[in-house]
């Protein structure tokens, strides 16, 4: 977040503040916040914080940002080089003997704690909601009253909830047992992997026998609920995977699968389709900030173009040549895949170059406590969606798509009805680099944009179209879901690099059984 | 088709092994530095590499040239040639390390108490030498039985080594595994006791190159051989020579085995001439670079392997220092005008001249 906004809604939660019986910050509680040791400090910060004003909310950010400076007698926020009394905002000179505040770690996770509790008051329900989820880290009795203040002036259900699971976790560490038993018997409704931590510390040190019960049947029925979360969230993120993977693949399942090319540049293509993504976001970034959101509408077409384009020449230039003989295609596609990647490096730079999620795109659907569904990601599945129902209609509903498969069929046939088979060939395989081009501006949405983009997915794409068998849609559909839910599944058991060594070897071994893939086409040549 | 070498094939050979045996270690350790005629230190190492490459692009060659099978895996033989090597080379480093434990550097580190069983072996040098022809045979052929035999051929092969390689790399990255992980192995310092000194580099690289010679007269034995016809009738027309009663799965998994082998042979000389082996070595890119320098040099000619590796990975040590920018232009622009322009690379053109 920049200085200004930052500013501009700790302004806005002064005002809100304000509205309780705020105190004056004084000078001797501003010595207490930044001098001495960090238990009398917290103690400080704590004391000041129930009724803290617009002046204390804006030193404990320059604390937090480490812009404090103090001597003997004066404390200084220092701001743009300047130093400023930080209860009067007058400027002051500082002297060079002052010393910089120093933050331990335990100070700094106070001091956030701090600032969060303080937002909890803001107007604006998102900052809430993020104070929120900050608070559930450490519950700290100290901030009770507070807590409990803002749980009275809630108004968003959902807030009111979570605020409502922090006071009783904040409650379970109180002295007074009845409080204990009713905490535990409440925190049983929460479902946060941070409540079943608390709740499993508390167990350890717990002499009451009832409170102890209380927090077993609290604590079964919060595993319950995180087991759900977790057996969703596999199966979410191996869609997701699934998904990614059969974008990569579909291009290939065209150029490779009818055409017969091996296009080792494949994974270039997508990254061509990333960088022109990351062009258009530029482009709006400087010309239309104002439309900024809408960038990524603008870059779908533009990847699918780029990407085809550049398809287009190299089939005309270079594949062309080489039909019927895979192998050469393959050697000389990855020639080009090493020029394209040089090429990207020599005008964008060797590093990675940043992609921002469009505002509509960031975030995610709380399903449950421990399972967020980024909207990236889901966006990410119902693109896949429409991609392949694209792809199938244009292939099986449309002239173009006649015709490619006639080419591909049987090319002399086709030549004799009168298809222009050279023309349907860079057609053809336009579009399958242009599909690349698109799963590169979805890639672009979810990781790193750089000149090695390609190369990690290649060796994927071409198990799933080796996996789902060659020439065929469906089997491509079925491969990509199957191995992204497979390799997360995986994952989950063995750890993510052991799942992809495993889901490798299932697939050389999945390949001597069946060496035609998923769905072979049916036949009785001997030359499979 | 002369099956002889005849007096200038034998003399070639001859004038190679001269070269390497006398003139290398000559003029690199006799003649003084200042001289014109010093071989440098750098020079040697240079050759030394490339003798290896060439071992490596000759296997690819009995394999891809001859039997028209193209491996993208050939890496993973080689690599896992250098870690049985690099395993007994840190052995050998003793108490030498960093930490000065008896352990190597890496296992101190990860705090290991002894060694893991596959390093059981790793303080003979003989039994070391016999588990780097052995493992990546075994290796390549028990794949090898089960691909040929399912009849994986073409592309399909193509593809399935190349994720073999990629799954090993991602193994090899790994701490757990035991081979030193990202780093992999480096920093040794003698072998059979002797310290690695310029004249053990010089030896080494000699070495390479009689392998090499070796390699190449055995290569040229076996496709002048009848089996060698067996296997050049394979890459042309598979399902003829199995109707006409052969069964390619025997030939074809021998020459494969014997070429992974010869690769992981090439691998164990490189690691202590280059003085370091990590996983980088088992990246898909490794293999398919390999495949480019048979096809510069020329498929299914013996010597064009050779010229290949010593062109490209010369363009290759003469780009990176002059200009590191245009090296991947060149090397990818090499890809695509072989395969357009020179089916029959280096050798094929001059043959054509002559």
């Amino acid at each position: 977040m920049n200085l200004l906004v930052r500013l501009r809604s700790l302004l806005l939660v002064a005002v809100a503040l304000l509205a309780g019986p705020a105190l004056a910050l004084t000078q001797q509680q501003a010595r207490a916040l930044v001098a001495g040791d960090a238990e009398s400090r917290i103690a400080a910060l704590n004391a000041v914080l129930a009724g803290a004003d617009e002046k204390t909310i804006a030193l404990i950010q320059a604390i937090s940002d480490d812009a404090v400076k103090f001597t003997e007698s004066a404390v200084f926020v220092i701001k743009d080089g300047k130093g400023f009394d930080p209860v009067t905002g007058v400027e002051l000179a500082v002297p060079d003997a002052a010393e910089d505040v120093i933050n331990n770690n335990q100070m700094r996770g106070e001091l956030d704690a701090a600032l969060a509790s303080i937002k909890l008051f803001s107007p604006d329900v998102a900052v809430r909601t993020e104070a929120v989820k900050t608070l559930q880290g450490e519950p700290d009795e100290a901030k009770l009253p507070l807590i409990e203040k803002a749980l009275a002036a809630e108004t968003v259900p959902a807030i009111k909830r979570s605020l409502g699971h922090i006071r009783s976790a904040m409650l379970l560490g109180s002295t007074d047992k009845a409080r204990r038993l009713e905490a535990a018997t409440a925190l049983g409704a929460s479902g946060t992997p941070a409540t079943k931590t608390l709740l499993l510390e508390r167990q350890k040190v717990e002499t009451e026998a009832d409170v102890n019960a209380a927090i077993t049947v609290a604590l079964r029925a919060i595993e319950g609920r995180l087991a759900w979360g977790e057996r969703l969230g596999v199966v979410f993120t191996g869609i997701s995977l699934g998904s990614i993977l059969l974008l990569v693949a579909l291009g290939l399942a065209i150029t490779y699968g009818l055409m017969g090319v091996i296009n080792m540049a494949h994974g270039e293509l997508m990254m061509i389709g990333a960088y022109a993504t990351y062009v258009i976001q530029n482009l709006f970034k400087a010309w239309l900030p104002g439309a900024f959101d809408a960038y990524v509408l603008l870059a779908i077409p533009v990847s699918f173009l780029a990407a085809a384009l550049v398809g287009a020449a190299l089939e005309r230039s270079v594949i062309r040549w080489l039909y019927g003989r895979p192998l050469e295609t393959l050697l000389a596609t990855w020639g080009i895949s090493l020029m394209l990647q040089q090429a990207v490096r020599s005008i964008f730079g060797a590093q990675n170059v940043p992609v921002e999620n469009p505002s509509w795109l960031s975030g995610g659907v709380d399903v449950m406590s421990n399972l967020t569904l980024p909207f990236n990601r889901i966006a990410i599945v119902g693109f896949a969606i429409l991609v392949l129902v694209g792809v199938w209609a244009l292939i099986s509903r449309t002239r173009l798509g006649l015709f490619v498969r006639g080419v591909t069929q049987n090319r002399r046939m086709a030549a004799c009805m009168g298809v222009n088979t050279a023309r349907i060939d860079t057609y053809a395989f336009a579009l399958g680099s242009g599909i690349a081009g698109l799963a590169g501006c979805a890639l672009s949405q979810v990781g790193n944009v750089g000149p090695d983009l390609g190369q990690g997915y290649i060796v994927d794409a071409f198990m799933v179209v080796v996996l789902g068998g060659v020439g065929q849609l469906a089997g491509t559909v079925y491969a990509a879901l199957g191995l992204g839910v497979l390799n997360k599944l995986l994952e989950g058991l063995s750890g993510a690099v052991l799942a992809k060594i495993m889901v490798l070897v299932f697939i050389v071994i999945f390949i001597q059984k069946r060496p035609q893939g998923i769905f072979a086409l049916k036949g009785r040549s001997a030359e499979a | 088709m002369n099956t002889q070498l005849g007096v200038r094939g034998w003399t070639g050979v001859l004038v190679a092994t001269v070269l390497i045996a006398a003139i290398v270690p000559v003029f690199n350790l006799a003649i003084p530095a200042t001289s014109a005629l010093h071989l440098s230190d750098f020079h040697v190492s240079l050759l030394g590499k490339i003798l290896c490459y060439a071992i490596c692009a000759l296997a690819m060659d009995l394999i891809w040239g001859y039997t028209g099978i193209l491996s993208l895996g050939h890496g993973l033989f080689f690599a896992l040639g250098g870690y049985g090597m690099g395993m007994y080379l840190m052995r050998q480093i003793g108490s030498d390390g960093q930490y000065r434990m008896p352990m190597p550097d890496f296992m101190v580190f990860l705090n290991w108490k002894e060694f893991p069983w596959h390093w059981a072996l790793s303080d003979s040098f003989v039994a070391q030498m016999l588990l780097v022809v052995l493992v990546p045979g075994l290796l390549a052929f028990v794949f090898g039985f089960f691909a040929f035999r399912s009849r994986i051929k073409g592309v399909y092969f193509s593809i399935i080594t190349q994720a073999l390689t990629f799954a090993a790399m991602l193994l090899f990255f790994r701490n757990e595994t035991g081979f030193g992980g990202n780093n992999g192995f480096t920093d040794f310092k003698r072998i059979l006791g002797i310290p690695i000194t310029q004249h053990m580099r010089v030896f080494l690289c000699v070495l390479s190159g009689l392998v090499l010679i070796a390699f190449f007269l055995m290569a040229r034995a076996i496709v002048h051989s009848k089996y060698g016809r067996v296997l050049q009738a394979i890459r042309d027309a598979e399902t003829r020579v199995m109707f006409t009663g052969y069964d390619p799965v025997a030939y074809k998994l021998s020459i494969w085995t014997l070429s992974a082998v010869m690769c992981a042979v090439a691998g164990a000389l490189y690691v202590p001439q280059v003085g370091i082996i990590n996983p980088g070595e088992m990246s898909p890119a490794a293999s398919i670079e390999m495949a480019i320098w048979a096809a510069v040099g020329g498929r299914a000619t013996l010597i064009g392997p050779i010229v290949g590796a010593f062109f490209v990975n010369g363009a290759k040590s003469w780009f990176t220092v002059a200009f590191p920018e245009f090296w991947l232009y060149f090397l990818g622009a090499l890809f695509i005008a072989v395969t357009l322009f020179l089916p029959n690379g280096i050798i094929g053109l001059v043959r054509k001249k002559a």
